[in-house]
């Protein structure tokens, strides 16, 4: 595993792109192909299931490196990651023999079938021949919470790179339906087992922000432009009778969408299709929030489909009858989708509507205006563009409406975790509610390092009571919050919900005199 | 602020004052914050010795190190490791901490009672420090920067070890390796784990206080200054900087480095993370979790003063394990920062 490990730690001291690509070539470079198996398995999430509960890994660390459990929390609330803290409490290891992290694996599985007793001798054992990173790493491991800090665009780079494949079929064929079982690595990568997976996707093609003025983008007439609809992004893929709805998170997600799926059954030919999964009521598309009540429920009841009914809105066509679309112009895939969807008239799936634009000019206003809809804002697609794997400069771009704003005051403060364990880097904030304060919102992106810094030094100092690792502070700092939504909301003590919080800005101008009161903000709601 | 804080014996030969730890009978200060005219000093780094005392007493090894930092002028006396002299009194001496060149315990008897401050002190043999002596006493005044259990250093040759083979591979990768180390203590130690690898540049803050280590006949490495203005370090070099100058241009100058921070706190790998180095390597001169319990239950005080650092878990500890610990706040150190290595003196 000693290979594993120095990728593990590579990937970890650095945020450069280069430098990660770098760490993961060497990886291929000295590993066992068993072991690259099992990274690009660990890495498309396909972890065994927790085998031991970290609550008796918790009790054995300490058992073994014999401090009380108050401290063990102090140690934890330091390090900011369980597997972490027991690695590092326990005593230097005695003797160490490397093995491979398949072999690791394949003995972590097999305790599904040991006693408890078993899985402490073999947990100690372990414990007691693997060094810092590895006993990290193995905890994480057999907790089953490990993840590999690197994104999905540059492991699919490294190994393209390294093996001078082609970038694309190492993306399909990671992203879709593969198991370990009777794979190998090689074949693997060489997209020798997706053509047998009926349900395998396409990666997503994403848009960049735009970041230029719209007349550089040339002739309006070579661009369709189009709502940002605030889904769930989907790919709906339909082949020989059968249907698979996958998010954008690579997650099959069928089964929460009985009506889509059904509907998709019913028409005739094989096809993958994009497009956003949207509450319509009415014929208006309703707030994320809605959707939202829907997800991730165990039992989706009759009631629930009346009340939250969803639709497809469909984007591009990427394959029809088994042929690859991914590389035709926009404009050709768009008429075969029209076509397509003309010839069912389903009001469960229906066209991403194009937004007629005859000038530049009258964009700006399109998209001031789009949050009236519930859009995020336009994207902007070349008429003739591919429907390109991942995120491409150039042929899609993003025009989001502006975000929505308020002023509130930090209230509460928790240091982070991982890289950010030594600092207080998830906050609350709170707005006016006539002469008193109410919470809003959790944010814990938008600053820099300096200033999570200038903040973590101001809760040291400005403490006001501890409740386990939330400290209340005195509400001074002001912040400008962004948001995407905002709806009405009976679990939130403001009564409102914010959509994608997040720090816009510090505001060192203002003061708790300043900031947002709750009836103003609820103006905000449609 | 009253000098007295629960849990300290009415028989103690301390006080906690505002301006520093006091001691009663003696009317002296040790490592005071505030100036007062006489001032014991533990050891050179800027948060134990601080301008304004009326008079300093030290280490003989830390006097060139005050003089460098606090002015030729200051009116300074050395002593050598267990010499006593008299103060109003009370039988001082100086003790080895382990710390860095110079670092001393501060023994005081009075009337059989003995009191030991012990400023900052690891147990680990650095090789340029005298190694630390434990020494009996009935108050013991600890500092606590790594006092949790996560805090276990490796031994010193696995730890050089390390930081070569690091060197090495740099290397191999075309990179000139870079060292952000504390100028005067680690500084020292990485050029000893790195001696006969290359040409040891060092910036002129270390190599400023490299002079106090010839000074006191402590040998070092050989190295040259670092000027990045009229040269571009070799493949072969390998430069070693103080904290401060993480992220500056003077290191933006070098092309192709990798960057290797050298401190306690990078046991720790959300702390590695944040400072995103290439390397980071668990290198203090404090004690960790293990050394602070070992010394504290050789001295076999009966009273112990946590300063600096976790003092409100490690008093807790000592307490529950039979050792009466109470927390002092002092102003060593920086209080609940981890992460920032600059405090890991």
């Amino acid at each position: 595993m000693k290979e594993f490990a120095t990728l593990i730690s590579a990937l970890d001291s650095t945020n450069k792109t280069g430098l990660k690509q770098e760490a993961i070539i060497n990886f291929l470079d000295t590993a066992p192909d068993e072991d690259k198996l099992w990274f690009l398995a660990l890495f498309t999430g396909k972890r065994p299931r927790r085998k031991v509960s970290t609550a008796l890994m918790k009790q054995w660390a300490m058992e073994i490196s014999g401090i009380p459990e108050w401290l063990f929390r102090e140690s934890y609330s330091s390090v900011g990651d369980l597997g972490e803290t027991i690695s590092l409490v326990l005593p230097e290891p005695v003797h160490s023999r490397d093995q491979s992290l398949a072999l690791w694996m394949q003995q972590i599985i097999a305790l599904d079938k040991k006693t408890e007793e078993e899985k402490k001798q073999f947990v100690l054992d372990a414990w007691q021949r693997l060094d810092h990173t590895q006993r990290f790493i193995f905890n994480k491991l057999l907790g089953g919470s490990f993840r590999v800090g690197i994104a999905a665009k540059g492991l699919i780079n490294a190994i393209a790179t390294y093996y001078k494949l082609e970038a694309n079929v190492v993306a399909h064929t990671l992203m879709g339906d593969w198991q370990l079982e009777g794979v190998t690595f090689d074949a693997l990568i060489r997209g020798e087992y997706i053509e047998s997976h009926r349900s395998r996707p396409y990666p997503f093609c994403l848009a960049y922000a735009l970041d230029k003025e719209l007349p550089e983008l040339g002739a309006v007439t070579d661009w369709q432009a189009e709502y940002k609809w605030d889904g769930i992004r989907a790919q709906l893929i339909k082949r020989e009778g059968e249907v698979f709805i996958w998010s954008r998170g690579e997650e099959l997600i069928t089964d929460q969408f009985p009506e889509i799926r059904d509907t998709l059954l019913q028409w005739e030919g094989n096809f993958v299709m994009d497009g956003e999964l949207l509450v319509f009521r009415e014929n208006v598309v309703q707030n994320f929030s809605e959707l939202q009540k829907r997800l991730n429920r165990k039992n989706l009841s009759r009631k629930m489909l009346e009340e939250f009914p969803v639709v497809l809105f469909a984007y591009d066509l990427l394959e029809w009858e088994t042929e690859d679309w991914r590389q035709k112009p926009l404009w050709e895939r768009r008429r075969k989708l029209e076509t397509l969807c003309a010839a069912h008239s389903d009001y469960t799936i229906q066209l991403s509507p194009v937004v007629p634009l005859a000038d530049w000019q009258e964009l700006p206003g399109i998209r001031e205006r789009a949050r009236e809809l519930n859009s995020e804002g336009i994207m902007l697609k070349h008429k003739h563009s591919p429907y390109h794997s991942g995120r491409k400069r150039g042929d899609w771009w993003k025009w989001k409406a502006d975000p929505l704003t308020l002023d509130a005051v930090l209230i509460y403060a928790q240091k982070g975790s991982g890289r950010r364990s030594g600092y207080y880097t998830d906050y609350t904030f709170a707005v006016k509610s006539g002469d008193e304060l109410v919470t809003i919102a959790k944010a814990y992106s938008g600053l820099t390092d300096k200033e999570i810094q200038e903040v973590s030094r101001f809760v040291n100092n400005n403490a006001i009571e501890k409740f386990g690792p939330v400290r209340t502070v005195k509400p001074e700092l002001v912040f400008e919050l962004a948001f995407e939504g905002i709806s009405l909301s009976s679990r939130h003590k403001s009564g409102v919900a914010l959509r994608f919080p997040r720090i816009l800005r510090w505001r060192r101008d203002k003061t708790v005199k300043d900031i947002d009161d709750i009836e103003d903000i609820k103006q905000l709601i449609q | 602020m009253s000098d007295q804080i629960p849990g300290i014996l009415p028989s103690s030969l301390l006080r906690f004052r505002p301006e520093g730890i006091y001691c009663v009978p003696g009317d002296f200060y040790i490592d005071p914050w505030l100036p007062v005219k006489r001032a014991v000093i533990t050891h050179g780094h800027s948060d134990h010795a601080r301008w304004g005392m009326g008079h300093y007493l030290c280490h003989i090894l830390s006097v060139p190190v005050l003089k460098i930092r606090l002015g030729e002028e200051i009116s300074v006396q050395g002593m050598a490791y267990g010499e006593t002299i008299d103060i109003n009194g009370v039988k001082v001496s100086l003790h080895p901490a382990g710390h860095i060149i110079g670092s001393a315990q501060v023994r005081m008897e009075y009337k059989g009672r003995v009191a030991v401050a012990s400023g900052d002190y690891k147990v680990q043999d650095d090789g340029l420090s005298t190694p630390i002596e434990i020494v009996r006493c009935h108050e013991f005044v600890t500092e606590s920067t790594f006092a949790l259990p996560i805090y276990n250093w490796t031994p010193v040759a696995q730890q050089q070890e390390q930081m070569r083979n690091w060197v090495l591979q740099n290397r191999e990768k075309g990179k000139i390796s870079v060292f952000v180390g504390y100028a005067l203590g680690k500084a020292q130690r990485i050029m000893r784990a790195l001696e006969g690898l290359g040409t040891l540049k060092v910036h002129y803050a270390i190599a400023r206080l490299n002079q106090a280590y010839a000074m006191a006949g402590v040998a070092l490495p050989e190295y040259e200054v670092l000027d990045v203005e009229t040269e571009k370090p070799l493949a072969e070099d390998i430069v070693i900087v103080p904290p401060a100058l993480v992220d500056s241009n003077l290191l933006r100058k070098i092309p192709n480095r990798a960057e290797a921070i050298c401190s306690g706190w990078m046991q720790v790998r959300g702390a590695r993370r944040w400072r995103a180095a290439d390397a980071g390597f668990a290198i203090s001169d404090h004690a960790d979790w293990q050394g602070l319990l070992d010394v504290i239950k050789g001295t076999g005080a009966e009273q112990v003063y946590v300063t600096h650092g976790q003092t409100a878990v490690f008093e807790k500890y000592l307490n529950e394990i039979g050792i009466q610990a109470a927390a002092v706040t002092t102003k060593f150190g920086e209080e609940e920062t981890p992460g920032t290595p600059a405090t890991d003196h």
